[in-house]
């Protein structure tokens, strides 16, 4: 934990065009909060941005050489974190902000995989902004929107007061579709409080604690949380005003036991699963009850890329349940399943 | 390979440590240059502090910001900053500052020639080489550039980037030569002889291409990104740091490294961070992640301990041109001034 807390936080700002990403960028910088701020921008010196720390980016993504296809890390970052680095102590975090475009893994795989950059900094998590009333069609039209929704540790759902109540809800529909897990504000004009989008600890370890769909308040119905598949009816109802939809290739999948996994089946069988699925599998997430283990193991995963470790002991009266998580784009499920229960101890 | 740890009073190395003047700078430094007898310890931002022989420290400011690049010819240091600026500082501690990025961007990488005083800067995509009182000349490369060198005769530039580098005479219109290879790659060197040209990648690798017909030469099997490259004097091996042994690749024939394995000197438990080469014999010195500085002689491997471990990594390490002091410094700054 300590080693975690030196590290300097980045939080990934991304979205679609015209979203908001600037303003709530601007929004965080001009909060009194006493932080100072390293920015990472991709237009160079054409956007407002009032801070003392602005480094023009160049979104250049390269493959690494190490035979894993969907490896690829941000160059340019590579070399502007080591270039900061320089400059430690003059500032407290980091915001990348990526275009409208932008796929957030490589961002996001640049902190796994470069040695330097892991050293001095840690992913604290991908923010997305989504505008209510143009995100729709973007799902429809735009593969980088739905990337960036399906990334997403924190989704900002900006300009909510220029749609109905009823696109309102359509749109979160369509958002919980692909991304149940991610934390959903509702905000006018970016508003939210910053405590929601900064300092997050999205990818730490340390701060797994479960794995639960953020539903909102107008979601607060029982229902299955396991299987947000309904088939593959696009929209159905339920009978109460809420609309479920089943996005075509973008979806979450969830796992859970109550019963113990045997680790010596497990770990291979999820090795091999991101080495197989890597380039499908987006996010990955799990909290696992070991057999004859009493400490909650946890891991995290961004395509091929893994960090699991044990974190701390079961505690009394806790339920030992395993709970997994895969968001991805055209998850074979009955084969994650199958090979999910074969990991079960009979 | 010998297994050596250095124990605080080990009996079976040399130690010349109560030899070596402590330089307390008080600043991150990331390089040191000598300019003339003073050593010039570039700080991480902002100051270059002079040490003279007696351990007096002069602090002289040369960039508002950080400090990203560096090279020395020995009579004065260029410098490129966050600032977008490129300045060089003299022997006599006088800054000139020699270009400005319109867009104020970061200049990445300098590079300065031997001979003939031409130096060149990057910024994002784009090379600058400015020679005598010729025009500047760009050359825009496919991706960010990452390192730059010149040739050690003619003016010609080497021009490190993603999947490869790239070969330029800036004074031939159309000159530019691609050497293809897939990866990103930073710092880059001519060996002396001119044949054979080197990059640091980013992944913990070296590639080398032999100039007469652009043979790859690929040196991996390192466990972390090398940062550092010093050529021995003469240029017939290139020491490196990245791993927990001084790696020093073989260059003395004419195929270079190719089929070789590199000499492996001063194994401790801990990586090399910064190496450099005695500029007249074959000793070099090299400074270890847990602050360790050992001389070690190239011949036999036989080792001097320069400064005990137990410090953050050595940052910066080099020799003045004569070869008869040596300049070293930590990442906090504490650093060591030893007379030969």
């Amino acid at each position: 934990m300590s080693e975690t807390s030196q590290k300097i936080p980045v939080t990934v700002l991304t979205g679609y065009l015209g979203a908001g990403k600037t303003t709530l960028l601007n929004r965080i910088l001009s909060e009194n909060h006493g932080k100072k701020y390293a920015v990472i921008v991709n237009e160079f010196g054409e956007i407002g941005i009032d801070n003392d720390l602005i480094i023009g980016a160049d979104e250049e993504v390269f493959e690494m050489n190490n035979g894993c296809i969907c490896c690829t890390v941000r160059g340019d970052l590579v070399r502007i974190m080591d270039g900061l680095m320089k400059r430690k102590g003059k500032f407290d975090a980091i915001i990348v902000e990526t275009t409208g475009l932008a796929d957030p893994a490589p961002v996001a795989q640049t902190f796994f995989v470069d040695e330097d950059v892991q050293k001095n900094a840690r992913l604290d998590a991908v923010v997305t902004v989504a505008d209510a009333k143009w995100l729709s069609d973007r799902l429809k039209d735009a593969p980088e929107a739905k990337n960036q929704i399906a990334f997403a540790d924190v989704i900002v759902l900006n300009k909510t007061d220029l749609v109905s109540k009823g696109e309102l809800a359509e749109v979160e529909a369509r958002i919980r579709a692909i991304n149940p897990y991610a934390k959903l504000h509702r905000t006018e004009r970016c508003s939210v409080a910053l405590a929601d989008v900064l300092d997050r600890g999205a990818f730490d370890l340390d701060r797994i604690l479960d794995i639960e769909p953020d539903f909102l308040e107008a979601d607060d119905h029982d229902h299955d949380h396991d299987h947000h598949h309904h088939g593959h009816d696009h929209h159905h109802d339920h009978g109460h005003g809420l609309k479920h939809y089943h996005d075509e290739d973008m979806q979450s999948l969830s796992l859970k036991t109550d019963k113990p996994l045997d680790p010596n089946v497990f770990m291979p069988w999820l090795q091999n699963l991101v080495q197989v699925e890597g380039g499908k599998i987006l996010r990955s997430k799990g909290i696992l009850a070991f057999h004859d283990d009493d400490d909650r193991y946890v891991f995290q995963g961004v395509h091929m890329m893994l960090e699991g470790n044990h974190q701390r002991k079961w505690k009394e009266g806790e339920k030992r349940e395993s709970r997994l998580v895969f968001i991805g784009r055209e998850l074979p499920e009955e084969a994650i399943r199958k090979g999910f229960e074969s990991c079960i101890v009979s | 390979m010998k297994e050596f740890t250095p124990a605080p009073d080990s009996a079976s190395i040399v130690s010349v440590t109560d030899r070596v003047k402590p330089v307390a700078l008080g600043m991150g430094v990331t390089a040191v240059h000598f300019l003339g007898d003073r050593a010039a310890f570039v700080g991480g931002e902002e100051n270059v502090a002079f040490v003279d022989a007696k351990g007096e420290i002069t602090n002289v400011a040369v960039h508002s910001g950080g400090i990203l690049s560096t090279a020395s010819d020995g009579k004065r240091i260029l410098m490129g900053g966050d600032d977008g600026k490129v300045v060089s500082l003299d022997a006599k501690g006088e800054v000139t500052l020699l270009a400005t990025d319109p867009k104020r961007r970061w200049i990445d990488a300098v590079a300065l020639q031997a001979d003939g005083g031409a130096f060149a800067w990057s910024a994002g995509k784009t090379a600058t080489v400015k020679s005598g009182k010729a025009e500047e000349k760009s050359l825009e490369v496919p991706s960010t550039v990452g390192g730059l060198a010149f040739a050690p005769k003619g003016l010609r530039l080497a021009i490190a980037h993603y999947n490869g580098a790239t070969l330029w005479f800036p004074n031939m219109e159309g000159s530019a030569e691609f050497l293809p290879w897939a990866g990103s790659h930073h710092a880059v060197t001519f060996s002396p002889d001119n044949k054979f040209l080197v990059t640091a990648m980013h992944e913990p690798a070296l590639h080398g291409w032999r100039l007469a017909d652009n043979r790859h030469m690929r040196m991996t099997g390192y466990p972390g990104r090398v940062r550092s490259m010093s050529w021995s004097a003469g240029g017939k091996g290139l020491a490196t740091s990245g791993a927990d042994t001084v790696i020093i690749w073989p260059f003395g024939s004419k195929d270079g490294p190719m089929g070789k394995e590199p000499a492996m000197l001063a194994p401790l438990q801990a990586r090399v961070a910064v190496v450099a080469c005695h500029p007249k014999n074959d000793i070099l010195a090299a400074g270890y992640s847990d602050g360790t500085v050992l001389m070690v002689r190239l011949e036999d491997g036989a080792e001097i301990l320069v400064r005990r471990n137990g410090t953050p990594p050595v940052a910066a390490i080099g020799w003045n041109a004569k070869g008869t002091l040596l300049a070293f410094a930590d990442e906090n700054g504490d650093g060591g001034l030893l007379e030969l």
